[in-house]
């Protein structure tokens, strides 16, 4: 069914489709919607489910915690501020190896309060191990909640979608939406390595030292997995829906010898950006990371031989663009730009300045764009 | 009580004398079918080191400010899969003062779960520091010369969400505490008891005394028994040292412990002025 809708509506609608029997969230913003949507549902019946009103984010992942490793399908939604706070439950979920799915509507960070877009948020979580997906559209959006359903029980790893804030949480486009059959034909009753309260066992208790490293390199080995079974994932949803929703998307890249790295909404208009250079007869593309983590090592070969520059809405202090390290450290002729953190805007027109500089060679490494 | 009959195993890693396993005891016998849930502390360590375990329920152990948000989750999950079990957050005060929105949070939601606070009156199992409800001027690794902030009432705090079971208990009355228990395991909702659990290393007493020292606290009316199932009432154990006349001596309580050595008896009368202070407010509550 083609609708309208913004992206927070779109990740509810996601939740409900997937059957969630419980969902725990406090509010923040720009995620707020996501959960008084959710809270309508269960209320109305629309849903049904468990909704638990908690009283801080570390609550939101503690209940989803207990209600996954207890054995049902969980989901719960922050951004910002409130991700930092729960922090600690972030690594907990991820080193209990417990499935469920968080939504985060990537806000900055303060001070000064501010509550427009950019990754440093989400990107906290990159070595925690949690899946981390991004999406560029309301209709990756919803796509990518659905699928995370199947890839962390698939994996026995928590996912997290995210989305940039306002920029898709609060505007509307339009969204195809798959019916309740096509849903459950996907996405099969919950499964999971361990269900908590089954039978007389202790989970988490101290343990020799041994076995968190042996645990560590066990998550390792399953994010190396993971990037087959997110392609397997998005084949089969693809089969139904016709979306692909990959680990990477290539946009005019085949003939490009110059590569964008990007991800997240700000992806849709270096599209837009690149088709300008194009025709201009600039040989340039995009490679659009949908995951972070696993980070898709095939990018390497989709990348061998082009001068590429990465784009990043996040840093790390005096060093770089987070995605600009990671690149770095596996593929050649990688430049890297800082640019749109604390929500600078950064439309079609300073993309297209920036990709001309950096094709012209005349782009400053880790340049601060403003 | 027989080994088997016991939710703790022996030969599990407390210390001598440990209140914490007196509780955890008292509970199995409360309770069917509990499954455990202990944030960071002492009890993560009686639970044993994996892959041995000394407790012979399911036990989740969480971080330290999450465990009721937790039970919560848990307690949700049971709900929708039709499973009966009593839910049990066992936590020490350690985890009610980090984790006191958390408490109080799940109190206002009213989750389907029992929370005991095993109340040692300090941060034991970092090496006794001073918590919320340390006693008032008791010497503690960071209160080397006697805590000199309030002491709070954690049991009446959590009454006055308006729960539907509150309790305090006392190791020294293990009796008191299965009846409350068992009174609880049959209400829904949220249910709480505050255990007071005297610790030998960590009050510096001899670790044969934990029973005593806890009822010495109880005699002297330092430590007030009282239960709300709907209606307020003292403990049948508190209620003769309603009359203050009727307390045993709280300088005798305070200087077997060694986190009180040196104390002076204007100090003690201080503190006798706060316990009876207490025992005025908690008869408001009795009354209505």
């Amino acid at each position: 069914m083609r609708t309208i809708m913004t992206g927070n509506q779109a990740v509810a609608e996601a939740v409900k489709l997937a059957k969630t029997e419980v969902i725990a969230a406090y509010p923040i913003t720009p995620q707020t919607v996501i959960v008084e949507k959710l809270a309508e549902m269960v209320d109305s019946g629309e849903l049904d489910a468990e909704f638990i009103r908690v009283e801080s984010e570390h609550s939101a992942l503690a209940s989803v915690y207990g209600s996954a490793v207890a054995g049902k399908r969980s989901f719960t939604a922050t951004s910002s501020h409130g991700l930092l706070y729960m922090y600690e439950m972030v690594w907990w979920v991820a080193n209990a190896r417990v499935p469920l799915v968080m939504s985060v509507v990537t806000r900055t960070i303060g001070p000064p309060w501010n509550i427009h877009t950019d990754h440093t948020d989400i990107l906290t979580m990159r070595d925690s191990g949690w899946i981390i997906s991004m999406a560029e559209n309301v209709q990756e959006a919803f796509d990518l909640t659905i699928q995370g359903f199947k890839i962390c029980e698939e994996l026995s790893l928590p996912f997290t979608a995210g989305m940039d804030a306002f920029q898709l949480s609060h505007t509307s486009e339009v969204v195809d939406l798959p019916d309740q059959e096509t849903v459950d034909e996907f996405l099969p009753e919950r499964k999971q390595s361990y269900v908590f309260g089954d039978e007389d066992f202790t989970v988490g208790s101290i343990g020799p030292n041994e076995y968190t490293f042996k645990l560590r390199k066990d998550t390792f080995e399953t994010m190396l997995k993971a990037e087959k079974v997110v392609e397997k994932v998005s084949r089969e949803y693809e089969e139904l829906t016709g979306r692909n929703c990959g680990l990477f998307e290539e946009y005019k890249l085949d003939d490009a010898e110059y590569a964008i790295v990007m991800m997240g909404a700000w992806s849709g208009d270096a599209k837009d950006a690149i088709d300008e250079l194009r025709r201009e007869g600039i040989p340039i593309g995009l490679l659009k990371l949908r995951y972070v983590r696993p980070m898709p090592r095939k990018i390497k070969r989709v990348l061998e031989g082009k001068e590429v520059l990465v784009l990043d809405r996040d840093c790390s202090m005096g060093v770089g663009g987070i995605l600009g390290l990671e690149l770095k450290s596996f593929v050649d002729n990688v430049s890297n730009v800082i640019a749109g953190v604390g929500g600078v805007d950064v439309g079609v027109e300073e993309l297209v300045k920036m990709f001309s500089l950096f094709v012209e060679g005349k782009l400053e490494e880790t340049w601060w764009f403003v | 009580m027989k080994i088997e009959e016991s939710i703790v195993m022996p030969g599990n890693p407390s210390c001598q004398g440990c209140p914490h396993v007196l509780g955890l005891k008292a509970l199995g016998l409360a309770l069917d079918n509990p499954v455990l849930v202990i944030p960071a502390g002492c009890s993560t360590i009686i639970a044993g080191i994996h892959p041995k375990a000394t407790l012979k329920v399911p036990v989740l152990h969480v971080p330290f400010a999450s465990a009721p948000a937790v039970a919560a989750g848990i307690s949700a999950a049971f709900r929708r899969r039709g499973i009966e079990r009593n839910v049990v957050v066992w936590m020490g005060d350690g985890g009610a003062d980090i984790g006191f929105a958390t408490i109080s949070g799940a109190a206002v939601r009213n989750d389907d779960i029992i929370v005991i606070v095993s109340d040692n009156e300090a941060y034991m199992n970092t090496g006794i520091q001073s918590s919320g409800t340390t006693f008032w001027k008791a010497k503690t690794t960071t209160s080397p010369t006697g805590k000199k902030e309030e002491r709070k009432d954690l049991a009446a705090i959590m009454l006055m969400h308006r729960i539907p079971y509150a309790a305090t208990a006392s190791v020294g009355y293990l009796n008191d505490f299965i009846k409350k228990l068992e009174k609880a395991k049959n209400i829904k909702g949220f249910r709480f008891i505050q255990l007071h659990s005297p610790c030998p290393p960590g009050w510096r007493f001899d670790s044969s005394k934990t029973v005593e020292m806890a009822r010495m606290a109880v005699k002297c009316g330092a430590w007030i028994l009282w239960e709300f199932d709907g209606k307020f009432s003292f403990s049948q154990v508190s209620k003769p040292y309603k009359d203050k006349n009727k307390r045993n001596s709280l300088a005798e309580y305070l200087r077997s412990q060694g986190r009180f050595r040196g104390i002076s008896d204007e100090e003690i009368k201080e503190i006798e002025n706060a316990v009876e202070k207490q025992w005025k407010y908690l008869e408001v509550f009795e009354k209505l």
